[in-house]
């Protein structure tokens, strides 16, 4: 194996957690359960090494793995433990390949520690990338699925034993359809391994270094708060993020279509803001941020509420009147922002038609 | 009616004898470290006050933290086992495995798993396995403990399994302790786990206490009934709470708020309950407590109880005050109960808060001369970060735009004079004993949490239900049905479930029903 990259340790574990949440931008799940997952496995004697994109050779296998079902369903159903391993062995049985790396499809929430649990039993390196830098609610909307990975061979795999492998899928969105009905009729929650990828598609498509990244911001948000430093601040500094508005939360709106909980969020300005409006589009995930009606931040740039004075990042489920909020905005990875990865993941993909794609210049 | 309502401090054992809605009087006493001792004496101490003979009293309300406090110091906890109903789901994660290692080694980490559960919405993840259930039995029994937490997957959707392998256990093990987490918690299974667990360690300690608290009662001469108060501000039958030790846990904030909602007759409102060393501040909905939505820990432990959502700060009349270059600090370092010794106005040495009010001429205490050497510009500028710092508090606390009014409560209430980020102050009579008052006047309640598939029922048609439900849970916890209100409904979509899942939860509080 290679030596490039580190190993996690427990003490990384916690940090990793609250970068993934943080990454969330809103949804993704709480990585809570998945952190304690991964701490008995290290404490078993497991280790997990976090591997640089340049590491592995060309022809090298990697899977993506994670969990699918509803967050809510996690919380109280939580794993038997080798759901995506299952999952995992499923797909190399399919495909006829053995995997040498599992990767995370989406580093925000809970799927950020999923790859690094089947890494740590099948005694494989993660790959220090993700397939979207955040979280998103479908697995169509990764950069591996944007550009052209195959949808099949791929498995999902419940607590009971039962693996289902989708031997023939034509596209992203028949898998995210059969897979989404399987999951609910598995307790809608269940362990997810999409077709293999050889590494130098990875090397291509993957947002690279977002297993380091959310480590750091982890680090920086324990690191803040043990010096009594102000967090908003210190994660700006450290990931290139700007806050664009300061404000409390006056009213939160919410409505469910097509099983995603949609919503609004309408933030009245406090200090430098004070006298303008914020609202923030809400899909699982944050999407649009408005001020004074104007669009400010989209989708797929990372929209994020953190708690303004403990700099914690309030999911959107916990969204409500009061909270005191600084939201931040961080710039997607580029691969994000190609034309053909608006299509999937830029605002018109999301519902709003009227508007168009403004990046979000770096800080 | 007459109640009596005492609430048992770390520091204080405070009591008041009601009379309808009226104080008729109120005292402080010490808390003792045996704790029946300074329930007697505050008991006689507010009899003779009252002037009435203990024949009178209908009722005595206690509210109490001595269960928290065992489990924060890990002290009078049982040996304690947890099975848990739902492989093979959950296997990755076994009972107590995020507890305080000192807590488990306490209670003996001793987990079990075994097969049982519901899915989401209802289906069986695994049927329950009657022989694997009587091994555990007697691997329990065998090791002589007494006391077991039962935690079924999705149990707050089907209750079943965990009260089947309850009558299991408890016939395997004649005289055990069964706590069942369904009736104790909600979704989220090893917060609700953990309660249990707590729950099902405090079981011989809450038998020993409310026998205590029922000889001092008894030996007032008081012959009504008792009762415990809940982190709801709602009440438990003595023989209840002797069963759920656990739902006392952070009464204290609760009773202080409902009392300072009784006090000052206003429902809607933030309430700030300043004491000797910290300042407490929540906000009022209905005259209820508004509780916290993120998990609440209590001694190292995640739980998710219906805990207030309050926030403290430290705040007290016993605050030191200190003057630096960078300007004036108040707080966290108080001299607490010492304050009739250690302030300036006292004779002492400290400058404290309090100093600070009677320079300012806001409050008549000890011996002004003591502190009319403070500059005037020292004493303004302490008030203002004073005021500041509460100013904070309440704006957090605050979620509604209404201009409420912010009601102050509690020993250390002389810090505060005239409006609170411009909200009106109100302070009640009494205000130093609001939470004897909260207990005293505590109702009854019944709670439903569950998932609703709106697709098949109905959004109307759901909340019906969960109201029905939660209606029956008070009165069977003794509510009097004629007086029973729906104070609390939330309904939360659930993402990604078929039929539009629902989360419902409903509250209902009624009047305590006396026989």
């Amino acid at each position: 194996m290679s030596d490039k990259g580190y190993l996690l340790t427990e003490a990384d574990l916690l940090p990793l957690s609250i970068g993934a949440a943080l990454l969330g931008t809103g949804g993704g799940g709480n990585p809570y359960v998945g952190m304690l997952r991964t701490r008995e496995l290290l404490r078993q004697g497991a280790s997990v090494r976090v591997l640089p994109l340049d590491a592995l050779p060309d022809d090298a296998w990697v899977a993506e793995v994670g969990g699918i079902g509803a967050p809510v369903v996690g919380v109280e159903k939580f794993e038997e433990g080798a759901e995506c391993y299952r999952a995992m062995r499923a797909i190399e049985e399919a495909a006829g390949v053995k995997v040498s790396a599992t990767i995370s499809g989406e580093i925000g929430g809970s799927n950020a520690m999923e790859p690094v649990i089947t890494a740590a039993q099948a005694g494989l390196p993660i790959i220090d990338g993700d397939g979207m830098g955040r979280a998103f609610p479908e697995v169509q909307m990764s950069t591996f699925m944007i550009y052209g990975a195959k949808a099949s061979p791929s498995a999902i795999a419940d607590e009971k034993g039962n693996v289902v492998v989708f031997k023939e899928v034509i596209d992203m969105y028949w898998l995210e359809t059969f897979a989404r009905g399987v999951a609910v009729n598995m307790g809608a929650a269940a362990g997810f391994a999409i077709a293999p990828m050889r590494m130098d598609f990875i090397r291509r498509t993957a947002v690279p270094g977002t297993v380091t990244q959310a480590l750091s911001i982890g680090h920086t948000v324990l690191d803040a708060r043990a010096k009594r430093r102000n967090v908003v601040d210190q994660v700006c500094a450290t990931t290139g993020a700007k806050v664009f508005f300061t404000g409390k939360i006056v009213d939160v709106r919410r409505e469910l279509i097509g099983g995603f909980a949609r919503g609004r969020a309408i933030i009245a300005g406090v200090g430098e803001w004070t006298g303008s409006e914020a609202q923030i589009a809400i899909q699982n995930e944050n999407l649009v941020l408005w001020v004074d009606g104007v669009p400010k931040v989209m989708v797929p740039d990372l929209i994020i509420n953190l708690e303004l004075d403990t700099g914690e990042p309030i999911t959107t489920e916990i969204l409500h009147y009061g909270q005191r909020v600084a939201v931040i905005g961080l710039p997607a990875h580029d691969l994000m922002k190609t034309p053909q990865a608006l299509k999937v993941v830029g605002p018109k993909a999301f519902g709003y038609p009227e508007l168009t794609y403004a990046p979000l210049a770096a800080a | 009616m007459i109640r009596i309502g005492i609430d048992v401090g770390g520091t204080n054992t405070d009591a008041v004898v009601m009379e309808g809605t009226k104080v008729i009087a109120g005292v402080k006493a010490a808390t003792s470290s045996d704790v029946m001792s300074g329930v007697v004496a505050a008991l006689r101490k507010v009899l003779e006050a009252s002037r009435l003979p203990p024949s009178a009293v209908d009722v005595v309300m206690i509210g109490t933290t001595h269960f928290t406090n065992a489990v924060v110091q890990r002290r009078d906890l049982a040996q304690t086992a947890a099975v848990r109903l739902g492989l093979p789901a959950t296997a990755s994660l076994p009972p107590m495995v995020d507890w305080p290692e000192d807590l488990r080694d306490t209670i003996g980490n001793h987990g079990y798993l075994a097969h049982g559960g519901n899915e989401f919405d209802g289906r069986i993840i695994s049927p329950l396995d009657e022989d694997e259930l009587l091994g555990i039995a007697a691997d329990i029994k065998a090791k002589g403990i007494n006391t077991i937490a039962i935690t079924s997957v999705f149990s707050p959707v089907s209750g079943e399994f965990e009260q089947r392998a309850g009558e299991i256990f408890a016939k395997a093990i004649p005289g055990v302790h069964i706590t069942l987490s369904s009736e104790i918690g909600r979704i989220g299974l090893l917060e609700r786990e953990n309660a249990a667990i707590m729950n099902a360690c405090l079981r011989d300690l809450s038998a020993t206490v409310i026998d205590a608290f029922r000889r001092a009662i008894a030996e007032a001469g008081i012959r009504g009934k008792f009762f415990l108060t809940q982190n709801d501000g709602t009440l438990m039958e003595a023989e209840f709470a002797k069963r759920f030790p656990v739902l006392t846990f952070a009464s204290g904030p609760t009773n202080s708020m409902r009392g300072a909602a009784f006090l000052s007759g206003v429902a809607e409102a933030i309430v700030v309950d300043i004491g000797g060393t910290t300042t407490d501040v929540g906000s009022l909905h209905l005259g209820f407590p508004r509780q916290a939505s993120v998990a609440v820990e209590v001694g190292g432990v995640r739980t998710n109880f219906r805990m207030p959502d309050v926030f403290s700060i430290g705040l007290g009349g016993g605050s030191l005050v200190v003057e630096s270059e960078r300007g004036i600090k108040v707080g966290p370092q108080s001299v607490g109960y010492r304050l009739i010794t250690e302030a300036l106005v006292f004779g002492g040495t400290q400058l404290t808060t309090t100093d600070i009010v009677v320079a300012g001429g806001r409050a008549d205490l000890g011996d002004k001369a003591k502190v009319a050497h403070l500059s005037p510009d020292l004493v303004a500028r302490t008030q203002a970060t004073i005021m500041k710092m509460l100013e904070d508090c309440v704006e957090r606390s605050r979620l509604s735009p209404e201009p409420l009014p912010v009601i102050v409560v509690g020993g250390g209430s002389i810090l505060v004079d005239g409006p609170i980020a411009h909200l009106t102050v109100l302070k009640p009579e009494h205000f130093a004993v609001a939470n004897a008052v909260g207990a005293a006047i505590a109702q009854v309640s019944g709670e439903v949490d569950r998932v609703y598939s709106l697709a098949e029922m109905g959004r109307d048609a759901a909340l019906n239900d969960a109201k029905e439900k939660a209606v029956e849970a008070a009165v069977a916890a003794g509510a009097r049905r004629d007086s029973i209100e729906i104070v609390d409904v939330e309904d939360v979509p659930l993402a990604y479930l078929p039929g539009n899942a629902t989360r419902v939860r409903v509250k209902a509080v009624g009047e305590l029903h006396v026989r």
